[in-house]
């Protein structure tokens, strides 16, 4: 189909808003986190830095807290992605595989859990766990985000599963294989990219999870870096702008680092798939 | 409820397959049964019959049923009914110019236009930074000094004074809704992509042929078409948008004023804050009311598309 010059010109006048729409915050959080002290007291702010000056990520390194809260961040992260996959693989495998009386109701629960206002969940968690002297601790945090990620991961899993074609597991069986050696030495294989890619949304959501922390960890020597990041950021007057931007910076890298890998997969198939369904 | 209505019937099974496929299959459930049934079914059953008590933070505290004495008290609270207006003008909002924002986007990306892998990228970037860092990173935009956004409207004379967007009571609302609009358009803008890339191209052709405009084009092919994407992502993004939290908090807290006090943040404060739990437990139950009925609305179109 052709388009009219017109029309084309629109087309590029409007990719270009969106583009700047889209792309100039980052930018701009970049460049500051780049910018010296002196370049950021400046009344007139430019852009791009005049000199590329890295001090800012020294400091915000420096920082006790913020390496602290790095180093929770990256704890609990790591924690529970690795649970919600022990725990969600062989859920997501009976989801696709048998047709139980679980399924449905599984179901009703990933829609149920995707709804409700967390406020109604938090308060009672916050009962739950404090007699079992897991609030202000950080597995009382992980085994939350696990539960809290598994309506995804079994989401995202149980579509990995259905596209292992049955026949290879009716050959082992037929070979005299087991449920469970099935599934561990055929399906596993074969699911690793689903395994790597809900590991991967599992661990971003754990990362940026601000609501969570912000109730069940009071402790400073606990708290993950969303919380740290947003102290800062309370104790206006005193802040400095440069090493909280710096500190944004490498907040948002592990995302950053996940996108460049998934960003294929995410526009074309795996998205696609879950619409048509 | 409604959903088990609409869930498609079960698939015919041999009778011999299914209590030996039932054994298995909760074999294969146990591991995950217990911290789901302890830390979210028990939760969310615990957490909707807490707004009918009068429960308070603290570990020797009484806690009585009340009936809907919360509730009644929430009726007369101008503070709550208040921030239920503005969740509202948020959702609505942040919801309806996001789509819109999306689809402008998702039907260029789904041309041969060139900046296509670039626009792509960053539109998907939003989706996966932290909310907090994405609230920071708009403080900085929008600071009354030092940020970009007010340098560029006083070298256009657009206004002649630093506006505090965040900070000022008639601005804080619209700022804060045009930062939930940058976060998310990336997932409605790749949902609504995938939706477009699923149109069959002979009916653009077909309509070609007929001298059907672009225009034409769009509103008889690819609108109903969409339908049942735009409903599903529209109604996710309600709820999302409903129920979001950590963005605002960082932006304004709630401020100035109570201008930006979304319905979550009011029922932190109430429970974290303040101490009562039961309270903000209704106020949970009474957005878990307006959620359902979003619900309804979907279903309600769902169930009308496909007939």
């Amino acid at each position: 189909m052709r388009t009219r010059p017109t029309a084309r010109v629109l087309q590029y006048v409007a990719v270009v808003c969106y583009l700047v729409f889209l792309g100039f915050p980052l930018l701009w959080l970049i460049s500051s986190s780049l910018k010296s002290p002196q370049e950021f007291a400046s009344i007139t702010p430019t852009i791009l830095p005049k000199n590329v000056d890295f001090s800012n990520y020294s400091d915000a390194l420096s920082e006790q807290g913020l390496v602290r809260g790095l180093m929770n961040s990256l704890q609990i992260s790591i924690a529970s992605t690795i649970l919600v996959l022990i725990v969600s693989l062989p859920v997501s495998y009976a989801l696709a595989r048998f047709r139980s009386r679980l399924r449905p109701i599984t179901n009703g629960w990933i829609l149920v859990s995707q709804v409700f206002p967390v406020i109604l969940i938090v308060i009672p968690l916050f009962m739950i766990l404090r007699p079992l002297h897991l609030t202000n601790t950080i597995p009382g945090v992980v085994i939350v985000y696990m539960v809290w990620s598994m309506p995804f991961a079994l989401w995202m899993l149980q579509g990995y599963v259905a596209a292992v074609p049955r026949e290879l597991e009716e050959a082992a069986s037929v070979d005299g294989a087991g449920r469970l050696r099935t599934i561990v030495s055929i399906v596993m294989p074969l699911l690793r990219p689903g395994l790597i890619a809900t590991a991967m949304f599992t661990f971003i959501s754990a990362w940026n999870e601000f609501f969570f922390a912000l109730v069940l960890l009071q402790d400073p020597d606990l708290k993950t870096l969303p919380l740290v990041l947003a102290r800062f950021v309370g104790a206006e007057g005193q802040v400095q702008f440069g090493p909280l931007a710096a500190a944004s910076v490498l907040a948002t890298v592990p995302s950053l680092v996940f996108f460049a890998f998934l960003q294929r997969r995410l526009t074309s198939g795996l998205l696609s798939g879950a619409v048509k369904g | 409820m409604t959903a088990t209505v609409t869930a498609p019937p079960e698939a015919p099974i041999r009778k011999t397959g299914r209590p030996k496929q039932n054994r298995e299959a909760i074999f294969l459930f146990l591991p995950a049964l217990l911290p789901v049934l302890l830390l979210s079914v028990y939760p969310l059953i615990r957490g909707i019959a807490l707004g009918f008590t009068d429960a308070r933070a603290g570990l020797r505290v009484d806690t009585n049923f009340i009936g809907f004495g919360n509730f009644s008290r929430l009726l007369h609270n101008g503070l709550f009914w208040d921030s239920f207006r503005i969740g509202i003008i948020w959702t609505l909002s942040v919801t309806i110019l996001q789509f819109v924002a999306a689809l402008g986007l998702a039907l260029l990306l789904n041309t041969n236009i060139k900046f296509r892998g670039v626009a792509r990228t960053l539109a998907l970037i939003p989706w996966a930074m932290p909310p907090v860092v994405v609230a920071i990173m708009w403080r900085l935009l929008l600071h009354p000094t030092n940020g970009p956004v007010n340098e560029i409207l006083q070298k256009l004379h657009l206004t002649d004074h630093p506006i505090n967007f965040l900070g000022d009571f008639s601005t804080a609302l619209p700022a804060v809704i045009v930062v939930g609009i940058w976060v998310g358009m990336p997932m409605t803008t790749v949902t609504l992509l995938a939706g477009l890339q699923g149109i069959d191209r002979s009916l653009y052709e077909a309509a070609a042929v007929d001298g059907a405009s672009a225009w034409s084009q769009f509103w008889n092919i690819t609108l109903p078409q969409l339908r049942t994407v735009i409903v599903a992502i529209t109604s996710l993004d309600m709820i999302w948008n409903f129920n979001s939290f950590g963005l605002v908090y960082v932006l304004t807290a709630g401020g100035p004023g109570g201008k930006t006090m979304l319905p979550m943040l009011f029922a932190y404060n109430e429970a974290f804050r303040y101490g009562n739990f039961g309270m903000a437990a209704a106020m949970g139950d009474v957005m878990v009311v307006i959620i359902i009925l979003f619900l309804a609305f979907y279903l309600r179109n769902r169930l009308r598309s496909e007939a």
